[in-house]
């Protein structure tokens, strides 16, 4: 099984490098927020009461690199349906290799593009602007990034097998994606200060708004509140139950 | 090689249920080459799907190159090959890539696999091709390349669904050239769907004929063009002989189904090419001089004609239609 996994992993990894287009667009949203909506937040935030504690880049970067595995984990279903409509999924399929290392190949692959998208931002937050946080504390995004990559692509593509379809794919997706992204609190957060009841009571029953959390709580130094604790459960939970259900799907869709 | 009993499938489309097979037996010895053959629609791809573990069957059983389908798929799939309609080639992948990757899933060793690429590659003629993009070749090197990935780990039994579908003339003879050779070489079990009579006629031991679900015939193309009950002779003759004509070909040894129409006599003998003498001294023997004379042989389309009342292509219009 890891043997296979890693066979599609370096596989979907090739042609991923020999056609590197996809990636480069993926992380030119996040990229864009930063340089041109970035620098307004600053003295926003230091005015703005309500705002959570900490710089606006340890409020900000967090929050892209949530953006950029929601956006971009979330559309590698169009890779496996363009992979379904040439036949490719169901010749893999006819060969003894295990079900779960054709989804793990591809969701791994997903990963550390994911990761490598999100130490561009890291860098340039960084040395272009004034981000300042820990080790600890990028080492720990990364390791949520990646989770949260691996979650979001094993959801795409049990869509993308289930639905089967090219065209309800991307209304499916943009349709629940929009208000995740919105009541994640990205660009500016949801708090009590900031936000009517109802708006912040909504975004507690989104778990991508405890992650982004999580990570800003991290990255302002904090590894000892309520927040890193809750978005890493949720992130944990949220990771191990779509990974379960990317599985399923791709053993369900052969006898 | 493969032994299938009352294999059934049905599928839900707009809350209704609409049964694409239904009960089909198959026996395919080692070292056959049988063709499946019947209109599009008619359930071969989905019997196909079956066979090769990618769709559960609803009903039935089989046992595929030794091994049970439902108690041992992953054996199954171990041991056939399976090249799809549409193929399922990587376009940004490089030949010589995608059979290697093919050959590890089955489980090959990088050296063993790499070897085994090159010469199932040498074989279909895509020797020059291997470094080449996958989207690069031609619809009919592309069409070898789907082959040829069926073959990497050297199964007993391949699977070919519409092996020539889409594909010129040429690049068609081409591939049946190669489907023969492996046959003859290697002594692979080669099953194959096809919609072209030709192709059936051309190529395979045996016919299943499908229509509908159902298996309507099974035999070798011969034996499949007498249960048409001989060759059609149309004679040519002047209006006026009509039907002394057609009195003399009643009377021809084993003549049956005699009809007129215009200016020819048209009736069935097993035989043409042995009652055309007999029928010549005769019209002579009349004094009617012929104008034309011709014996048409039945093609498996007139055996799907005979076994199911309609042409291959009018029961593939009626599916478009329906």
């Amino acid at each position: 099984m890891l043997r296979e996994t890693w066979l599609v992993f370096s596989q979907a990894m090739r042609l991923s490098l020999r056609n590197p287009a996809w990636a480069v667009i993926g992380v030119m949203q996040p990229l864009l927020y930063l340089f041109f909506f970035g620098p307004l937040l600053e003295r926003m935030t230091a005015n703005t009461p309500g705002f959570p504690p900490g710089t606006s880049w340890q409020i900000l970067t967090p929050a892209l690199i949530v953006q950029l595995a929601l956006f971009g984990a979330s559309f590698v279903g169009f890779g496996l349906l363009a992979e379904l409509r040439m036949g490719v999924v169901e010749r893999m399929q006819v060969t003894p290799a295990s079900r779960l290392a054709l989804l793990l190949g591809r969701v791994l692959r997903d990963a550390v593009q994911t990761l490598a998208q999100a130490v561009l931002i890291l860098i340039l937050a960084f040395t272009v602007f004034d981000l300042r946080a820990s080790v600890g504390a990028v080492l720990l995004t990364l390791v949520m990034v990646a989770c949260l990559s691996l979650a979001l692509s094993s959801c795409s593509y049990a869509l993308a097998l289930s639905l089967r379809n090219e065209e309800a794919f991307p209304a499916i997706l943009n349709t629940v994606l929009m208000p995740i992204f919105l009541l994640s609190g990205i660009f500016v957060p949801i708090t009590q200060g900031l936000a009517p009841d109802w708006l912040y009571t909504l975004s507690r029953w989104n778990p991508f708004a405890h992650v982004v959390d999580a990570e800003r709580a991290s990255f302002r130094g904090e590894f000892t509140t309520d927040a890193l604790l809750t978005g890493s459960v949720v992130l944990f939970v949220m990771t191990a139950l779509s990974l379960y259900w990317g599985a399923r799907t791709f053993r369900r869709e052969s006898a | 090689m493969i032994e299938a009993h009352g294999l059934a499938r049905s599928f839900r489309a707009r809350g209704k249920e609409i049964a694409a097979v239904r009960g089909v037996d198959l026996d395919v010895a080692a070292g056959e080459l049988v063709g499946f053959l019947g209109p599009n629609g008619a359930g071969k791809t989905t019997t196909l799907r079956m066979l090769t573990t990618l769709l559960r069957p609803m009903a039935g059983r089989a046992v595929v190159a030794g091994r049970d389908l439902a108690a041992d798929p992953v054996g199954v799939r171990r041991r056939i090959g399976y090249v799809a309609q549409g193929g399922g080639t990587i376009p940004e992948s490089r030949v010589l890539e995608d059979l290697v990757m093919q050959g590890r899933l089955h489980g090959m060793g990088k050296a063993d696999a790499t070897a085994q690429a090159r010469a199932v590659g040498e074989r279909l003629d895509l020797g020059e091709l291997l470094e080449r993009p996958v989207k690069s070749l031609s619809g009919g090197q592309r069409r070898r390349l789907d082959i040829a990935l069926g073959l990497v780990h050297r199964p007993d039994l391949v699977f070919l669904d519409e092996p020539t579908s889409a594909l010129d003339p040429r690049s068609r003879a081409n591939v049946w050239e190669h489907i023969r050779a492996l046959r003859a070489d290697l002594g692979t079990t080669v099953f194959l769907t096809t919609h072209y009579l030709d192709e059936a006629d051309a190529l395979c031991d045996r016919v299943l004929v499908i229509d509908n679900g159902e298996i309507v015939a099974t035999g070798s193309p011969a034996e499949l063009k007498a249960k048409v009950s001989g060759d059609l002779v149309s004679v040519g003759v002047p209006e006026l002989a009509l039907s002394r004509t057609a009195e003399i070909a009643g009377r021809i040894a084993g003549g049956d189904a005699v009809s007129t129409s215009d200016n020819t006599v048209e009736f069935r003998v097993p035989r043409g090419d042995l009652a055309l003498p007999e029928l010549l001294r005769a019209l002579d023997a009349a004094g009617i001089s012929t104008t034309s004379l011709r014996v048409h042989q039945p093609t498996l389309d007139d055996v799907f004609l005979t076994l199911t009342g309609r042409t291959i292509r009018d029961a593939e219009e009626a599916e478009v239609a329906a």
